[in-house]
């Protein structure tokens, strides 16, 4: 079919004796940034998965690069200026910080696309893409809700910033649904990646009774943690960013990953097929950019066809993991009975929703 | 709050003190006889991962200490060769092995990424692990812990009793004078440059054998660093270094216990992780701020190359 397709486009520009005809022989340059290293799961990890899901579909149409661990602010610019230089057609960078440099050097070649991760800006030859993760940590909570023996759930966090809100209150949302007497509690270690205070956080969640881990970080580190502590303190775990069932090979129960290789060989081709018009999608469940971490056979098969069930009324638009009422940890209502929270709403998230027993550090 | 509670702290506690005083100890003795090796980050890098592959491949957590161990001593030998042979700038070659060890450990690393080691069951000391509250904290730890403890007892007893001691603290404060009475101030340097490896190496180990029983880029996360800084707050005193890195250990867990109790307490998040650099500096820098206790334990040629024929 792809290939299919590709062919047609070329005949098109020969046709028109157009320079996409050249473009089409010739594979096209795909560029990627990002943030840390590869590495064996995490953010990035993730993404790279996607860069070769994409090269994979696009055989012989394009050829990627990706340059990693490319700190933040100034430098992007200079990497991602680069990039454009060497020719590459289409460049995603893969980190929010990029945003302002990606928008500069989008201006400075028009005619090549630029695509960014988890930003806001938009351009001519410059979209946005983003995914909607709060979806599986709702599900991952309902899992939580019903396997807790301890109704406690501990979660290890890096930065109170609106993304990390929503997987907390999601969770917590999707915990409390089926569990009235559950509560979560959140240790923030101000950090991305630390495998050794991710660890450690995980632990004191652990020994002050917390029995569901989960995290927002970026290494392997909490799911094993509740490995180890597994025959002394039954603890399970959720893992995010990617499927870490490697690591935590009996108790994880479920997860959260990331799934880019869709989206990227969508736009890709949009792109090589002239048909591109500007990309500014939060994909979900629904768009395939997020799937849950197969669920653990621990789980019993009424629970598990529960959370199937919800997935699929996810996908279906038919239930909302913020659907009103939200209130949120004070009682002070945000979200009205009967309404959905917006998309806006959830971009400027900045409270606990009730059910998190932790307070929410003062910025 | 409850006594296990306490007891966990504790142990935590100690658990994240461990490496700070083993790789902060190395240095200390290196900087005694009057090289800054700046190196601790890079070389615990490197120590971590080689320790983390004998590991595995040989399924000895000990082997794999001391494969780390070989590592850092090699590292440093790499210091030491451009440091105190070719008397290159002893700050810039730390930091170039810093920055090297770093990136070296990544690129050997690379396939060790997915592996996760089996934990290591502690060693549990018969008897004293039943003094009710330290009992379970301080005495059902990993070897290495105990072997830091020893450590600090050591280092302090050669420094300040033994002549050997003596003599490496002579080559710090004045290598001219020692040279002139026939001391080989490039052995002796070479012999403290080697040791503050080997413990970087061990403290390395200790992260990816026993602390988080994996490999991945970036693991050490500063701690090399942070060893660095303690030797200078401790004023280069061996039991102010366990004060501090307890000190730093014990803030960081406290803090996530509050976090992780479900207490409302509203207190800024990044308040609570800088309060164990704080803590740290204050604390130390109260004990030592006399004026003549930084002079006298400062070793006085600190940082600057010795040429022997000079």
């Amino acid at each position: 079919m792809k290939h299919r397709n590709l062919a047609l486009a070329s005949m098109a520009g020969m046709a028109l004796l157009a320079s996409t005809a050249l473009m089409a022989a010739e594979p096209v340059k795909v560029g990627f940034v990002y943030v840390s290293p590869v590495g064996d799961a995490g953010w990035t990890f993730q993404h790279d998965l996607g860069r070769k899901q994409m090269e994979a579909a696009m055989k012989g149409a394009v050829t990627t690069k990706f340059i990693e661990n490319v700190p933040e602010g100034a430098d992007a610019e200079r990497i991602i200026r680069q990039l454009a230089q060497d020719g590459n057609q289409i460049i995603f960078t893969t980190s929010f910080g990029y945003m302002n440099q990606t928008e500069k050097v989008s201006k400075a070649f028009p005619n090549a696309t630029f695509f960014h991760a988890t930003g806001y800006k938009t351009g001519k030859n410059f979209g946005i893409y983003n995914a909607r993760f709060y979806e599986g940590r709702y599900l991952n909570g309902v899992i939580a809700g019903k396997m807790t023996k301890t109704n406690v759930a501990g979660y290890v966090a890096a930065f109170p910033i609106p993304e990390v809100m929503q997987g907390i209150n999601a969770f917590t949302r999707g915990m409390k649904s089926v569990n009235p007497k559950a509560e979560v509690r959140v240790i923030w270690v101000n950090s991305w990646f630390d495998p050794g205070k991710e660890r450690e956080a995980a632990m004191t969640l652990i020994s002050q009774g917390a029995d569901m881990i989960t995290h927002h970080t970026d290494s392997t580190a909490v799911v094993q943690a509740a490995e180890e502590k597994h025959k002394e303190k039954g603890t399970w775990s959720f893992s995010y960013h990617s499927d870490m069932t490697k690591y935590g090979p009996t108790t994880q129960l479920s997860g959260t990953t990331h799934i880019w290789g869709d989206f990227y060989t969508k736009v890709v081709k949009q792109v090589l097929d002239k048909k591109w018009t500007g990309t500014n999608l939060w994909g979900g469940l629904k768009d395939g950019m997020i799937k849950l971490a197969p669920i653990n056979p621990a789980v019993p098969a009424d629970v598990k066809k529960a959370v199937e069930k919800l997935e699929g009324e996810i996908r279906a638009g038919k239930f909302h993991p913020f659907a009103g009422p939200v209130v949120d940890q004070d009682g002070k209502e945000r979200v009205a009975k009967g309404k959905d929270m917006t998309d806006a709403e959830m971009g400027a998230m900045n409270y606990y929703v009730q059910g998190v027993a932790s307070t929410l550090p003062k910025k | 709050m409850e006594l296990s509670f306490i007891s966990s702290i504790l142990f935590a506690t100690v658990v994240a003190g461990t490496p700070l005083i083993i790789v902060a100890l190395g240095e200390l003795v290196t900087e005694k006889s009057g090289v800054l090796n700046l190196g601790a980050e890079g070389i615990m890098s490197v120590g971590a991962v080689a320790a983390f592959a004998t590991a595995h491949h040989t399924g000895s957590p000990l082997l794999g200490i001391l494969a780390g161990m070989g590592a850092g001593m090699l590292m440093s030998l790499l210091f030491g060769i451009s440091a105190l042979t070719l008397m290159a700038n002893q700050v810039a070659s730390g930091l170039a092995l810093s920055i090297f060890g770093v990136g070296l450990s990544a690129f050997i690393g690379k396939p060790y990424e997915s592996i996760a080691l089996a934990s290591v069951t502690p060693i549990r000391i018969p008897l004293l692990n039943k003094i009710p509250l330290l009992g379970p904290s301080l005495f059902e730890q990993q070897g290495l812990v105990y072997f830091s403890w020893v450590l600090i007892a050591a280092v302090a007893w050669f420094l300040y009793r033994s002549r050997s001691g003596l003599v490496l603290r002579a080559v710090g404060e004045s290598p001219v004078a020692a040279h002139s009475i026939g001391y080989g101030v490039v052995r002796i340097r070479y012999q403290a440059v080697l040791f503050g490896g080997a413990m970087a190496g061990i403290g390395g180990a200790f992260l990816s054998v026993f602390y988080t029983p994996m490999w991945v880029e970036g693991m050490v996360a500063g701690r090399g660093w942070i060893a660095l800084s303690l030797v200078v707050f401790a004023t280069w005193r061996p039991m102010r270094v366990m004060i501090g890195a307890y000190l730093f250990g014990g803030c960081m867990i406290t803090q996530m216990f509050v976090q992780g109790s479900g207490a409302r307490i509203s207190i800024p998040a990044q308040f609570l992780s800088s309060l164990p650099y704080v803590a740290t500096i204050l604390v130390l820098v109260l004990i030592s701020r006399n004026r003549s206790t930084i002079r006298i334990n400062s070793p006085a040629s600190l940082g600057q190359p010795f040429l022997p024929d000079a």
